[in-house]
């Protein structure tokens, strides 16, 4: 059987590596490092700002981006592994200059004070909302084993999904109001 | 982080044949473990392999029999949404929903999860401090430094560290089978033997050797599985690695335990399964407390914290209990 495994270069193993991807609905290739993150490339190479880097550790959650709809931590992931992968960013969930329901539930109830972590607050709070569609369930949900349904989406639920942002202004009341209210229409 | 080439594995038998010829390659799944390790230069790999499109290593099945086997390249998020997961296996679901966040568990694989390295601070240290994991022979700074989060058991001079996997806790209490390729073929190691106490060598935190891929981990059909729980204990609701934590499973006839599994996580190098106390169980009564805590102390003789962890030994036997409790509120 023919591998398919690539050649490990010899000469300059950091040469740049290009890559095709669709960010926010338009496709694009880059040439990278190998060590550049997806948030480094985002912000550096495409312009695209308003990811945010906190810790480049996996702790705060300021670089939450979704990869083929899914919430992940842009700092925690290489660029060069992202091949064919479709890349939304904040700059992509507003739809012909109207704001997702997140964003404008984020305006309604205040859910920030110096804005640094917003970006990842909402797009974590937009893919947790459809891991709650999809009937998943939390650490705070009693049983496992039950189906869960969006109505299920107490405010203890949505803390514990939004565990991973992190928000030193401490504006968590009014984000879990504003995900509330864009999940749910509880206010 | 430092340079490195990465390619991309189209099939097993070459990544494995380029791991076993290449001591400066790593593989890679999700990444969320080995980017912070490289980051914080306690990995330096001149190559990683990505694995990620390797066919065949992302199912969960659930087994005819009543067991699973879990592709070691599954997600966590899908591995913990599975409905036959939730429903077989409760403490596998909640393992993973206690670990890391929304973020982390859409991103990190199975495989990669039980072969994370020590949280240990001085491991992890950017400035090189002493630690034997990190470099052999250069001393274990948290021995006599801050121990707060480290071991209870089974530790040695040479290391402390704890390890901090919380679904390998519920793989060891289910004698889970980690299921590994090398050259020569398959081998399957049973979850107690995975992970190593760190003697002499804390540097090796597992069985696994250079040439092997871990393919799948395998829980087996058991009578205990359903009535199952996972309790974590730590400095935050959510978001935070375990002070201490533990699996428990049971079987029951009406309230009397018929057999139980218990581990905990947080106290050992390596999930710490309480075999005296899952023999003392057999026959009690889960209204009798009394019982139920002289059966777990007897796996707490060996018990040896450190300067600054005491409080872990009386707070592992009540989570314990309360895992126990919990599990066979579900009997």
């Amino acid at each position: 059987m023919r591998s398919r495994t690539r050649p490990i270069p010899k000469a300059d193993v950091s040469a740049p590596l290009s890559v095709r991807l669709t960010v926010n609905g338009r496709p694009r290739t880059i040439a990278v490092e190998p060590r550049t993150t997806l948030l480094d490339a985002l912000r550096d190479m495409l312009a695209l700002s308003g990811t945010k880097k906190g810790c480049d550790r996996g702790e705060c959650g300021a670089c939450t981006v979704h990869i083929d709809g899914r919430r992940v931590l842009s700092c925690m992931t290489l660029a060069a592994m992202q091949e064919g992968r479709r890349i939304t960013t904040i700059e992509g969930l507003e739809d012909g200059g109207r704001l997702h329901p997140v964003q404008a539930a984020f305006v309604e109830h205040d859910g920030f004070q110096c804005g640094f972590c917003t970006s990842g607050q909402i797009m974590s709070g937009v893919a947790m909302i459809e891991e709650a569609k999809a009937g998943w369930p939390s650490a705070a949900t009693a049983d496992v084993a039950r189906s869960l349904t969006l109505a299920d989406l107490s405010n203890a639920e949505i803390r514990e999904r939004m565990s991973g942002n992190l928000c030193r202004c401490a504006c968590y009341p009014n984000i879990v109001e504003a995900i509330a209210e864009a999940a749910t229409g509880r206010r | 982080m430092h340079r490195f080439a990465l390619s991309r594995a189209g099939d097993a038998a070459m990544a494995i044949a380029a791991h076993a010829r290449d001591p400066a390659l790593a593989f890679i799944a999700g990444g969320t473990d080995l980017l912070g390790l490289m980051k914080d230069r306690a990995a330096l790999p001149e190559r990683l392999l990505d694995i990620n499109g390797l066919p065949d290593m992302a199912r969960i099945e659930a087994v005819p029999d009543g067991g699973l086997r879990i592709g070691a390249l599954a997600r966590m998020s899908d591995v913990a949404a599975d409905v036959e997961v939730r429903r077989r296996f409760p403490v596998i679901a909640e393992a993973l929903l206690f670990a890391a966040s929304g973020q982390l568990r859409n991103m990190a694989s199975i495989g990669g999860n039980i072969l994370q390295r020590t949280r240990c601070p001085y491991f992890r240290d950017g400035d090189d401090l002493p630690c034997n994991k990190r470099r052999a022979g250069s001393g274990c700074a948290a021995l006599r430094g801050l121990n707060r989060n480290h071991a209870i058991f089974g530790w040695s001079e040479a290391c402390v560290a704890t390890h901090a996997s919380d679904v390998a806790v519920a793989f060891a209490a289910l004698d889970a089978h980690v299921i590994v390729r090398g050259r020569s073929g398959e081998r399957s190691i049973p979850f107690g033997d995975f992970h190593r106490l760190p003697g002499d060598t804390p540097q090796r935190d597992t069985a696994l050797e250079r040439g092997e891929l871990i393919v799948a981990v395998e829980v087996p059909a058991q009578e205990a599985g359903r009535a199952s729980h996972y309790l974590k204990v730590r400095d935050r609701q959510s978001y935070e690695f375990a002070l201490v934590s533990a699996a428990a499973a049971l079987a029951t006839d009406g309230r009397r335990i018929r057999s139980a599994r218990l581990a905990l996580g947080g106290v050992a190098h390596k999930p710490w399964r309480l075999t005296a106390a899952e023999t003392a169980l057999r026959g009690a009564s889960l209204d009798d407390v009394e019982a139920l805590k002289s059966a777990i102390a007897t796996s707490f003789a060996d018990a040896r914290p450190l300067a600054g962890n005491g409080f872990k030994v009386e707070l592992a036997r009540r989570v314990s209990l309360r895992a126990l409790q919990s599990a066979g509120a579900r009997a």
